[in-house]
């Protein structure tokens, strides 16, 4: 029967995201594209951000992947969105940590990401969870140095 | 079915992963090592590691009898004419390359055409798009049956006059398709092309004959046939080979050194520049004599076996689809399935927390997925020491994959 540490994984708000994706599609106009995906399994992700005055005023993505990318990708745009772009890379960087099974931030409330922690036991499976915020760091990025 | 028994010469399976004991079933990737193998490389290390073809010296003359020895083992092993024939590379993909860089480049032209297939690995897809670009050749694709399987008509329609390059794999890594090499090479043969065979998934599992299949060329690894990684063949027919030009340079592949001019060592060492993969040619010599004494036609029939009762086990849970041929007897032991919509990684994750291992994603063969509408399979692949339990594990645990992300959610 699954063990614990699957339950760890696959926890029902991973889960949810995964059936019921938030900000699901893409921004149409004047939005930061960013395409990427993982050669070794796959999974893309077309991630589209709309930023201005250094905000994240909207994010949206599509793509295709496996639950943990999937469902870290709605989670994402879900905590993203309102924040300016340091907030947005902070986050990214506590995630990242998170992930690595580091010590990480805790007095930023991490709403549903929180509940990626159990992939961080998951060797294999830490790359679909980072997929969608690596997007996320490249295209604000890029907005950051145009500016 | 083989004697299992056979799983009592592999160490490593011998474990438990996840609190299970290992099911191994991810051979298609690379097949874990008999003690034999093991110990061939042990003792070459403790009693004969020298360099070959140079030393004067008693352990020389040892590693050179012994790495050429391995070149005789191979040659019997796919039934080549002669050890010339046999070129050692660190694998599949190195030896299509060098088909590609030097038959290639010197008889591949603009206008021509290189035929391969919508099943190729990316090992035999991206070598010809590099070639085509190159020389301004056509890359074409035959197109396949919607079992997964290829018709001669569709090979005979592909293969013009300008074909200069057939190249195709002979048991398909995804979908376990057998293909029909001898019949393509006569088709190649009659246009004036010469024909390549990717033999990654056969040299394993079936008995290779490369004077009755007439090829050209033809390449696999040593890793996915009990032997270690980091060594392969390129065998490739004589003739052409005398007129090739090697594409290392240096070491070992040298006649004569002058300060602007140098000359070739004789076939097939001007092919293989550099200290050689000598441990691991010992290692494949020794997977041969291991694979050779269960026999390669038991082990054959031992996969399509498997394969046969784990379609029938697999199709059993409602929402698997299992790719590629139907009858079992078209395919070698590998069955390549989705379920449901749980994604296979999602599927891969859970087998494993199981103690079985799958592979999870396209399988280094990007456009056959497109061909099959999906971003991503499982696959279940099967060698000499896997056993009916392991197929009711690997079905046991898809039923509870089905229901943990079905009922839980």
């Amino acid at each position: 029967m699954p063990s614990n540490n699957l339950d760890q994984l696959y926890r029902q708000v991973i889960m949810d995201h995964y059936k019921n994706p938030r900000n699901k599609g893409s921004i149409e106009d004047g939005a930061l594209t960013i395409d990427m995906n993982n050669p070794t399994c796959g999974d893309r992700i077309h991630l589209t951000l709309q930023v201005e005055d250094g905000v994240v005023q909207n994010a949206k993505f599509d793509g295709e992947g496996c639950s943990i990318s999937m469902s870290s990708a709605s989670m994402m745009t879900q905590a993203v969105k309102g924040k300016k772009i340091d907030e947005a890379l902070q986050l990214s960087h506590i995630f990242s940590d998170m992930m690595l099974g580091k010590e990480y931030d805790d007095s930023i409330d991490l709403g549903d990401i929180e509940a990626l922690n159990g992939v961080a036991k998951f060797p294999a499976r830490i790359k679909c969870a980072t997929l969608a915020w690596k997007a996320m760091e490249k295209g604000v990025s890029e907005e950051q140095q145009q500016n | 079915m083989l004697s299992k028994e056979i799983r009592s010469y592999f160490p490593i399976l011998n474990q438990e992963i996840n609190g299970h004991p290992l099911v191994y079933l991810d051979s298609g990737a690379t097949s874990q090592k008999p003690v034999q193998v093991i110990e061939a490389i042990k003792k070459y290390y403790e009693f004969e590691n020298s360099n070959v073809h140079r030393g004067v010296h008693t352990l020389g003359n040892r590693a050179t009898e012994s790495y050429e020895g391995a070149r005789e083992k191979v040659r019997k092993f796919m039934n080549a004419k002669s050890t010339q024939e046999i070129i050692f590379t660190r694998g599949t993909t190195t030896s299509i390359n060098t088909v590609a860089q030097s038959y290639g480049r010197a008889n591949v032209k603009e206008g021509d055409e290189i035929v391969i297939t919508h099943m190729e690995h990316h090992s035999n897809i991206i070598p010809w798009q590099q070639l085509a670009k190159e020389t301004g050749a056509t890359l074409k694709y035959i197109d396949l049956e919607a079992d997964g399987t290829l018709s001669l008509e569709k090979v005979s329609a592909t293969i013009t006059d300008k074909t200069k390059i057939v190249s195709i794999v002979y048991v398909s890594n995804v979908l376990g398709t057998m293909n029909p090499i001898k019949e393509i090479t006569q088709i190649a043969h009659e246009h004036g092309a010469i024909m390549v065979v990717d033999g990654a998934q056969a040299a394993p599992h079936l008995k290779l004959d490369v004077q009755n299949l007439d090829c050209d060329f033809l390449a696999f690894s040593g890793h996915k046939m009990c032997g270690p990684t980091g060594i392969g063949v390129l065998y490739g027919k004589q003739a052409l080979l005398e007129k090739m030009e090697p594409i290392e340079f240096g070491g070992e592949m040298i006649d004569f050194v002058g300060l602007y001019e140098s000359t070739w060592k004789e076939l097939p060492w001007k092919f293989e520049g550099g200290t050689p993969i000598i441990a691991g040619a010992i290692g494949l010599a020794a997977a041969i004599d291991f694979l050779e004494e269960i026999g390669l036609d038991e082990i054959e029939k031992h996969e399509h076996e498997l394969a046969t009762y784990a379609m029938d086990k697999m199709l059993t849970i409602e929402g698997l689809t299992i790719y590629g041929p139907n009858d079992p007897s078209k395919r070698a032991g590998i069955v390549t399935f989705n379920l449901d919509d749980v994604h296979p990684h999602d599927v891969a994750t859970v087998l494993d927390m199981s103690g079985i291992a799958v592979r999870a994603g396209h399988h280094c063969a990007q456009p056959l997925m497109k061909w099959l509408q999906c971003t991503a399979t499982a696959r279940a692949s099967f060698y000499l020491y896997n056993t009916e339990e392991d197929i009711d594990r690997l079905v046991a645990g898809l039923r509870t994959t089905k229901e943990y992300f079905n009922d839980a959610f």
